[in-house]
Formats: structure tokens, sequence, C-alpha cells
């Protein structure tokens, strides 16, 4: 069976919680207990049947406030597809959930109000989904019923969402209008849309093409080295260091020429075991190589370079400046690095580069450019989302600051 | 569901598993994820620590971490909440993996807490589920371990499922739900402070039919519980408790002989079976398919308190 993973956003009191909820109990991925843990929590608060919102609300302070604080991730399977949901929160203050969610998944199914249209979140999230590298979006368009299912209305949004989507490069929209509420289109076809001729938002899901994997030569991050338990009377090859970890991309073969980076020094691999990508290699020569190496096909290899400029999401209350120390964890690897510069910051209402900033502050996206302790062989991140993207940490708290992805390298860069 | 879904799709270096069942692209997936987590952890931290309760979770959780470190050695210890009311094939069970895997044990023990008057005495047949949190704080604490790998899936529970494959617990061992560090891409980060100490959750994925295919799949023993067997029940809200020292009949209870098999192992106070007759693991997922009624539902009266109750529990530091 095949696995897409799928984001969700939408902006507070879009009907997020609703739709997932309904998507839930449509596709009869929730159990008796759950519905009816649902319905007496309902009832208690004074409401008919079932507050399907109340299937994802799963912390308390979310109960209280009525709102959606943290990524949650739901599961369920048709027979077609299986599928992980990540609901991410609407608020501002909580995008950097939001790109934590949109981060692991194929595809983003944007939530709009039909009564309200795009909002500066909807910006935001379609932007954010975009940067992530998500070139499929779906845009659901909700609570229909509130605007007389109008085909006006849904095509007025639709032609609005696609400049965006154009402003943005995202290959690929899909609108679908839809009540979360009665469950029009989201699993079964809606009686009120007889205009409409694309598939419910479920029907999308279970057969839009999934993304396929990067297609570089190998690039295998190094994890752990393992020294074999070995009895006595093994092989000098028995005895040998395997290296572990889990394919960026490419398929290993005995015999491939590889290029252990960033020394550069090359081997051939001699073994090969594990289920892809998890696996480890055995290298015909006897090399020092460590946790955090990447060991790549030698005739398609990554570029290492001293410095590395990519769009970063900044998810810290203390801002970004050009000279600040940090770490950055790239694939397998932690290096010091230092902020060299920035060079324009994202306007999300009008998403253009604004050139002159002095700071990159939380929850805006900036092109930076770094200068790391070590040099880290790299793709662009288009091209290879493992290779060329990496997290910014706070040499103080620890805390996670900052989302990096690598845009193409620069001119005259170190091989 | 066919569990021969599209087996030429899987990008296997090993020799092809001789069961009819096979890992399909998402189970392949799930596993190579799995390990990937625990290398991560492994390698950054000084002191990891796997907790091991002989349930299903943590036993394909031991088995990912050996794949993990093949041909080598898994370089953790395992860690057993001891409540001192197991069910007494999960500790034969458990003392033989150990020692089939050559890993070190350590025991957190509840009853060693209330003899040492670290936890109040809940009497002979209170239940020690609660109590479980201040042993395995205490014997983290002791043992130095900064980091303790759980099996917990986020399909389990509402609070679960907004957890981090990383969960940060500060010095008291609580997790802060609303402050929890953004988790990019597979690039985690374990870095803390001292004092500090952080829960990974290799299986977070992982549905419940993901857990039984999986040892279906791979042939994996677990123990004789969960399969059908003849056991002496009461029946208690609506649960089938086994009787036994901890666990006797109450007033007006009549006790009886069932088949029936368990669908989580726990606390004998607190864990209820169902009538069942699978006696495999492919018959266990045939019956799951069918049924209606998720896991910790069914058979934990831990959970049945309040709406919030694993939310408060994860909140103090439980698993």
């Amino acid at each position: 069976m095949e696995l897409l993973r799928f984001a969700t956003a939408g902006s507070v009191d879009d009907g997020k919680s609703t739709l997932i909820g309904r998507l839930l109990h449509d596709t009869k991925a929730l159990f008796d207990d759950v519905i009816d843990a649902v319905a007496a929590t309902t009832a208690r608060r004074g409401g008919e049947g079932l507050d399907l919102a109340l299937v994802t609300d799963g912390l308390r302070a979310e109960r209280e406030q009525g709102i959606t604080i943290d990524v949650a991730y739901r599961y369920f399977a048709t027979p077609l597809r299986s599928f992980v949901i990540a609901d991410t929160p609407g608020h501002v203050q909580y995008t950097r959930n939001m790109v934590t969610g949109a981060s692991t998944s194929d595809v983003a199914v944007i939530l709009v109000d039909a009564r309200h249209g795009l909002k500066e979140q909807s910006h935001r999230h379609a932007a954010l989904s975009a940067l992530l590298g998500i070139d499929h979006l779906v845009l659901a368009i909700n609570k229909m019923d509130l605007v007389d299912w109008s085909q006006s209305r849904f095509d007025e949004i639709h032609e609005q969402f696609l400049g965006l989507a154009d402003k943005l490069g995202v290959g690929v929209v899909t609108a679908i209008p839809l009540c979360a509420l009665d469950g029009g289109n989201v699993v079964d076809r809606s009686p009120h849309t007889p205009w409409y001729q694309g598939p419910t938002l479920l029907e999308h899901l279970e057969t839009l093409p999934i993304p396929e994997p990067a297609r570089n030569g190998l690039r295998l991050p190094v994890q752990v080295v393992i020294k074999p338990v070995v009895g006595s009377g093994a092989g000098p090859l028995a005895e040998r260091r395997w290296y572990a970890g889990s394919l960026a991309s490419g398929h290993p073969q005995v015999g491939d020429e590889v290029v252990v980076l960033p020394s550069g020094t090359r081997s051939r691999i001699a073994a090969v075991e594990g289920n892809a990508p998890a696996v480890r290699i055995q290298l015909a020569d006897e090399l020092d190589v460590s946790r955090g190496d990447v060991i790549a096909a030698a005739a398609d290899r990554p570029d290492v370079q001293p410095n590395i400029t990519a769009r970063v999401a900044w998810m810290n209350d203390k801002p970004l400046r050009p000279g600040g120390h940090v770490l950055v964890k790239h694939a397998t690897r932690t290096v010091k690095a230092v902020v060299t510069q920035l060079h324009d910051t994202l306007d999300i209402a009008t998403l253009t580069s604004v050139p002159g900033a002095e700071q990159l502050e939380l929850n805006e996206i900036g092109t930076v450019t770094f200068i790391t302790a070590l040099p880290l062989p790299v793709d662009a991140y288009e091209v290879n989302r493992t290779m060329g993207s990496f997290i910014v940490i706070d040499e103080v708290t620890n805390a996670t600051v900052g989302a990096g992805m690598i845009v193409g390298a620069p001119v005259g860069a170190a091989q | 569901m066919s569990l021969t879904t599209d087996p030429t799709d899987l990008s296997s270096f090993e020799d092809p598993m001789p069961q009819i069942l096979t890992l399909d692209r998402r189970l392949a997936e799930l596993e190579a994820h799995g390990i990937f987590v625990i290398r991560e952890v492994a390698a950054e931290c000084e002191r990891p620590v796997l907790l091991f309760s002989g349930g299903k979770d943590s036993v394909v959780m031991l088995h990912l971490a050996l794949r993990a470190f093949a041909p080598g050695v898994i370089p953790f210890p395992v860690m057993h909440v001891d409540t001192g009311h197991n069910f007494p094939e999960v500790i034969e069970y458990r003392d033989r993996l150990v020692e089939q895997f050559g890993v070190r044990l350590v025991v957190a023990s509840v009853q060693d807490a209330i003899d040492e008057g670290r936890v109040p005495d809940p009497g002979p047949t209170g239940s020690r589920n609660r109590l479980q949190t201040q042993p395995l704080l205490h014997e983290i604490t002791r043992n130095k371990f900064d980091a303790a790998f759980g099996g917990a899936r986020r399909d389990e529970d509402k609070a679960r499922a907004k957890e981090r494959i990383l969960s940060f617990r500060d010095a008291f061992g609580q997790w802060d739900p609303k402050n929890q560090r953004p988790e990019l891409w597979r690039l985690y980060n374990p870095r803390i402070r001292p004092g500090e100490h952080l829960r990974a959750f290799p299986l977070s994925d992982w549905t419940e039919l993901d857990i039984w295919r999986y040892i279906a799949v791979n042939d994996i023993e677990l123990p004789a519980m969960y399969y059908a067997h003849r056991r002496e029940v009461v029946e208690r809200d609506g649960m089938l408790l086994a009787t036994g020292p901890f666990t006797p009949a109450l007033p007006g209870e009549t006790s009886r002989v069932e088949t029936v098999r368990y669908r989580t192992v726990g606390d004998m106070t607190c864990t209820g079976a169902v009538r069942s007759d699978a006696s495999n693991a492919v018959e266990v997922l045939a019956e799951i398919e069918q049924s209606r009624i998720t896991e910790r539902g069914a058979t934990r009266a831990d959970d049945r308190f309040s709406e919030a109750a694993m939310e408060d529990r994860k909140r103090e530091g439980y698993f």
C-alpha cells in the first residue's frame, strides 16, 4: 500500500478541525468509543449530535480556548491508500508549527471560508508550502452552505488563488467546494454542487500522484559506525566496519565508485545490507569515516561548500542578525556557523523579496548566507530535500530556531 | 486488506522473507524511519535507555534497535518499570529476550518505591499504574539517562497525537505541550541541558495494525497472553479482568473460565482481556481489522477517568 502524507492549514474558524473530523468519520476511521466520547462532550456543552471538531483538539488548553495549538498527526486508510495528516494550527504565532507539519508532507490542503475568501494567513500558508517544496496545493473552499453553494463565489476565490500560486511557482492547484459540517464533497458528493465536476476531497487524495524521491546519485549521510561482533576465525571483511544511515538518494550496489565527503577520499562499495532507505555499507578500503560524513556517488556528488545560502524560516523570539553565532544541523552533522549576510526578507502580502532588512524576525522568511566551521556537502533543496535542508540551533538554549532551504549553488563553488 | 501488496516494489537488500507476508512500501518506510530515529538518538545522546514492558510495541522497538546496529550490539540498556503486579509470563518472556539480545536490564520497581516511601501505598489490590512515574524518573536520574526510547504511538490517544518524535522533559520530568520544539524534516535536535532528558518515540507514526503486520511479517515472538488462551476472569465495568491475588473477585462477582487474549500488556489490576479465538498474529490481524473499539478504550481502565487522563499523566512525566 502507498502512503500519502498531507498537511492541512487554515485560518482561525475556517473549520479545519471539523474537516479532519469529517474525513476520519466518513472514512470509518473513528472507533465506536471515540464517537461515543465526542457525542457525550457535544451534549455536555449543549450541542446536538457530533461536534466533529472535538475529535482532533487534544490538549486541555485547546479545548478551553476552542483553538488548535500544536501539530496533531492523524492516521486513516482506505482500500487505495493510507494517509498521515499533519493538522497544523492557523494562528500566526504558531507558524513554526505549520512549517513543522509541511516539512514532511507531500501535499498541502489549504482551507478557506467561502464567505471570507483568501486572508493574509492563506497567503502565508501557500507561501510556506511552496517554500517547503510542496508542488501540489489543494484549495478546500469550506462553508459553501453559507454562500448558498454559489459557483460564482467559488470561481472568484479559485481565480484569486491561482494568481497567488502562479506567483509562488506552485505546479498544481486543485480547488474543491465543500462543507465540512454536512460532509458535502469531503468523502461523499454533495447534492448542492451539480456545477462541480471535479473529485471529492478524498477521491482527490486517493488518486493524486505521490511526489517521486530525489533523483541524484548516491548520498548516504553516515549516522553511526558499527563494529561487528565477530568470533575468532572470521575473515578480514567480516571484521570491517559498517557505515549505517538512511539513503537521501540513490541505490547503492556492490562495486559502485564512491567518494567520502567532505574529505574527498575515494573507494568502492564492498557490501550493502538492510531494507532501503535504512542501509549499512562496507567500503573496499580502510578509510577514516565517521558520523556526519556523506558517502556519495563519485560520478554525481553534491557540492562541498564553506558557505551556504538558503531561504530561512525564522522561529525564535530573538531575531537573526548578521554576525550571529549559531549551530547548523545538516544531514547527520552539526557544525558551528556564523551569519554573514541577510540578503532580503519575503513580504507575505505581496510575495516579493524586500532587500535591506537588518534582522529576521519571528515568523519571517529571508535569504541568508552562513559560513560554516566545516564545509558541508549540499544539494539545492528543490533537487534533494534531505541534502538541501538544515535546521538552525541556538547554541545557548539548544532550541531549534530556524529552518533552512538551500538555494542553488553559488558560482565557483569548491568541489 | 492484502498483505502481499506490491512485493516487487521493495528495495530490499536482504534475502526475501521466508513467509508469504512481505514488507510493503508503507511498512518498509515505517521501519526505516524507526531505525533512523533510534540511530540519531543513540549517536547524539550520552546515555540512552530503551523502555521495555514486554508489550508488543516495546518488542517491535527492540527489534528495530537490533536492526539499527546489526551486526554490532545494541549500544544501550533496556529498562522495565515493574509494577509488581505483572503477568508472570511477561516477566519470563522479558528475561529470555534480554538474554537473547545481549542487552543489560534495569528494573525500576514500584514495590521498592512503596517500600522506601517514595510513593504512597495503594493497598494490596489498588492500581499501581499511576505510581509508575516516580520510579521511572528515579531510575532515569540515578542512572543519568539522558534519553529514553518509548513505544508510544500517536494513534493511541489525543494527547499523544500532538507529541513530537523527540519530546523534552524538564528536570522534574514534565512535558510542556505548549512549548514543543519545531521538528523539521528528519532533522532531529536532541540537544539538552544537564538535568533534562528527552523521550524518543520511534514508532510515532505506526498504527496498531502496522505493529501487528510487522510482527506477522517478521514472525516476532510475543508473550503468549497476546494469543487466545483459557483464563479465569471476572467481568467488571465492561472489561474482563483476570482473577488473581491482586484482582480477586469482588462480592457479587462470579469468575468463570473464558477463551481470551490481551491487546495490551500492563498492570494486572487494570488491563482487561477480550474474548477471542485468534491464536497467531495473522488471526489477530484479521480480528483487529473487524474491531470497532480502540485499543486503549477496550482494555485500559487507567485512560477512562477523564478526557484528559493521558495528557495529565504525560505532563507529570509518564511515558
